[in-house]
């Protein structure tokens, strides 16, 4: 029986298996940023272990980051002392640390593929679940807890189960304004918040095959909103254009003989999955969540769904919402692009794209806040800087900033936000905010019009 | 890490289904470098209204509801990896908790931190909700090597899973950094002969 490219991937890390237990996973990359390492540091130096690989771990700081003035010192006293604690920790273990302020800091699962230290073939980690972005270059790359981070530091190894194997193939051609978020969005609402747990996730079909890397690390982001441990894709000439000439890429000869390896990265076509989906893309339209989960999603133009159940209501009457309203014309006074999800240039270009010539409306406060300096630096080239700014439009340095509010970038209480970030749990983007996930492109047209309109009728 | 083999305790329910590491511990108070003190912002937004007061229509502020066992709605734990999550579970006193399905992330931060996630059927798991809900002295009993949890006044039982290594782990207070650490040298081999597929 053939392999799936999971199975490919993953047998080739194995150190070794533990009997009738887990196996030990040997990890390639390990990438880390503020929140998740300083216990990770003090538990190895409690149990006095160095470090063992710290050429092959590299930092940022990004959760805590202010999106103004990165030039000054860090105003809240507790973030100030972790982006501190971070520079300390990797200066004494001889980590690469792209911290505030150096032209490649930005949010980890940006900027590490756009360095090119993200390769297909590799295992990656790093103690923050969107990990799984990584695996659209056919990376096998999962979010880990901070035991298993001074796991990593201690050993380059992890000692996790195999997940499962499921595969969702989306074949045809999608309709005009429906981007990669929508797509994924869509699968999610369909499939469910714990339809992925205990499995990793290979997105097929032409539809991913069409996709550009922006794309589909878009919807290998969100794999984990499915409780999946990751999703993947096969690598091809468009994740191989996209590596190339990047800075830590391989070059010249190696890059041509990584490629051939590359190009061996597929799923044989006799091999089976623990589950398969299919789905068709003309069925897909631009979406949005109403609720307090990422699987509670809608088309634009549909209805909030009824179903009598206590979680259901309750996410329903946080957001201020009945069963059977209609999204269409709720006004709207904050829209937030940016996140991992959606803050790389091509999400910029679709943003830029629409608003151009035209003015926010009066009620908005809109944020765009770039992924990285390296974005950053592009929008500036590129002239959407000047685009944004004309329409009303302030734009940030990078961060993760509303997206979990831990700077100072939050969402007012009872305030709905339409975002382009990954998560609507209660409060994610400060305290009694209320968020709706969109893609670039939708969350454009509300910051535009100041409620959200069905954006399948202007196209 | 703490190892234990069998707890006797009163449950705290908590009939709400995908509770996610947002509402587990609020991102606000993930600026901390230690692992310890988390406990007291656990569940925070729910326990407390925005002015600091506190929320007594929130079970936890229930003094009738107390123990070692937390219950939940399925799909508990979803959403970050923060491991604070697990921290703030192990920091206020739970050392186990017991829903019909666990997010992945979580449950491996749970087992590193010495909390037991224990996953029911979905039925055992409404009648010890139900139970617990009604009756806050219910006593449930959960023995590890035998890998059961029973309902003390009905006797009602059911087995759950575990992972025989991870089970070890607990019984015996070892962890994961223990054993790689030890096997480094296998660590090394891997690395010289690695080779592409
Ligand atoms: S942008 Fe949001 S989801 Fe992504 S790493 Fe930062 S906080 Fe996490």
């Amino acid at each position: 029986m053939g392999k799936t490219l999971f199975d490919k991937v993953w047998d080739n890390h194995i150190v070794t298996t533990i009997e009738n237990g887990p196996q030990v996973l040997y990890i390639d990359k390990h990438l880390i940023h503020e929140v998740t390492s300083p216990q990770a540091f003090k538990e190895l130096e409690n149990r006095g272990i160095q470090l063992f690989r710290p050429k092959q771990v590299v930092a940022t700081a990004d959760h805590n980051t202010p999106t103004k003035d990165q030039h000054l010192p860090v105003k809240d006293a507790l973030s100030k002392k972790q982006l501190e604690q971070l520079t300390e920790n990797c200066k004494k273990n001889q980590i690469e640390l792209y911290g505030l302020g150096h032209k490649y800091n930005g949010i980890i699962h940006v900027i590490a593929p756009e360095l090119g230290i993200t390769q297909p073939g590799m295992t990656m980690v790093c103690g923050d679940s969107h990990t799984s972005t990584h695996g659209a270059f056919g990376t096998i790359a999962f979010g880990i807890g901070t035991s298993q981070v001074a796991q990593v530091f201690a050993s380059q190894c992890v000692i996790t189960e195999k997940p499962k194997t499921m595969r969702i193939t989306v074949n045809g051609k999608l309709s005009k304004g429906v981007l990669p978020k929508d797509v994924i969005l869509y699968i999610i609402s369909k499939l469910g918040t714990n339809s992925g747990t205990g499995y990793f996730i290979e997105y097929a079909g032409d539809v991913f095959e069409n996709m550009t890397m922006e794309g589909r690390m878009t919807v290998c982001n969100m794999s984990i909103e499915m409780g999946a441990r990751g999703g993947i894709i096969a690598p091809d000439q468009t994740t191989f254009d996209y590596i190339e000439g990047r800075k830590f890429a391989p070059k010249n000869e190696d890059f041509n003989k990584k490629v051939t390896f590359w190009k061996t990265l597929k799923t044989d076509t006799d091999a089976v999955f623990d589950a398969e989906y299919q789905f068709n893309a003309s069925d897909i339209s631009p979406m949005i969540t109403y609720g307090t989960n990422p699987g509670m999603g809608i088309k634009i133009n549909e209805k909030i769904p009824s179903e009598n159940n206590k979680s259901f209501e309750k996410s329903l009457q946080y957001m201020g919402f009945e069963k059977g309203d209609s999204l269409i014309n709720l006004p709207v006074n904050y829209v937030f692009i940016g996140s991992c999800t959606n803050s790389r240039i091509e999400d910029f270009r679709v943003v830029a794209n629409y608003i151009k010539g035209k003015q926010k409306a009066k009620n908005v406060n809109a944020l765009i806040v770039p992924g990285s300096h390296l974005v950053a630096k592009q929008i500036k080239e590129e002239g959407l800087q000047t685009i944004f700014e004309q329409a009303g439009f302030k734009l940030r340095q990078p961060g993760c900033s509303a997206c979990l509010a831990m700077n100072d970038d939050k969402i007012p209480e009872g305030e709905y936000c339409v975002s382009t970030s990954n998560r609507n749990f209660e409060g994610r983007q400060g305290q009694g905010s209320k968020t709706l996930l969109a893609s670039p492109l939708l969350a454009a047209s509300v910051a535009i019009e100041g409620k959200i309109i069905d954006i399948t009728k202007v196209l | 890490m703490e190892k234990f083999t069998k707890i006797i305790s009163t449950a705290v329910p908590l009939p709400i289904e995908n509770i996610d590491t947002d509402q587990i511990i609020p991102a606000r108070f993930l600026k901390a470098t230690d692992r310890e003190g988390f406990g007291k912002n656990l569940f925070r937004d729910w326990r407390f209204h925005k002015d600091n007061s506190i929320n007594d229509d929130f079970i936890l502020n229930n003094d009738a509801y107390f123990g070692k066992i937390l219950i939940t709605g399925s799909n508990f734990g979803c959403g970050s990896s923060r491991e604070h999550a697990a921290w703030a579970i192990h920091d206020y006193g739970f050392k186990v908790v017991v829903s019909s399905f666990f997010a992945d992330i979580f449950k491996g931060n749970a087992l590193n931190n010495g909390i037991l996630p224990v996953q029911v059927s979905e039925d055992f798991l409404q009648i010890l909700l139900k139970t617990t809900l009604s009756n806050p002295k219910s006593l449930i009993l959960i023995d590890i090597e035998q890998q059961t949890i029973t309902l003390e006044e009905t006797k009602q039982s059911e087995k759950f899973e575990i992972n025989p290594y991870k089970k070890l782990c607990i019984q015996n207070g070892y962890d994961d950094i223990d054993y790689l650490v030890s096997i480094k040298d296998k660590i090394e081999a891997y690395e010289a002969k690695k080779i592409e597929l």
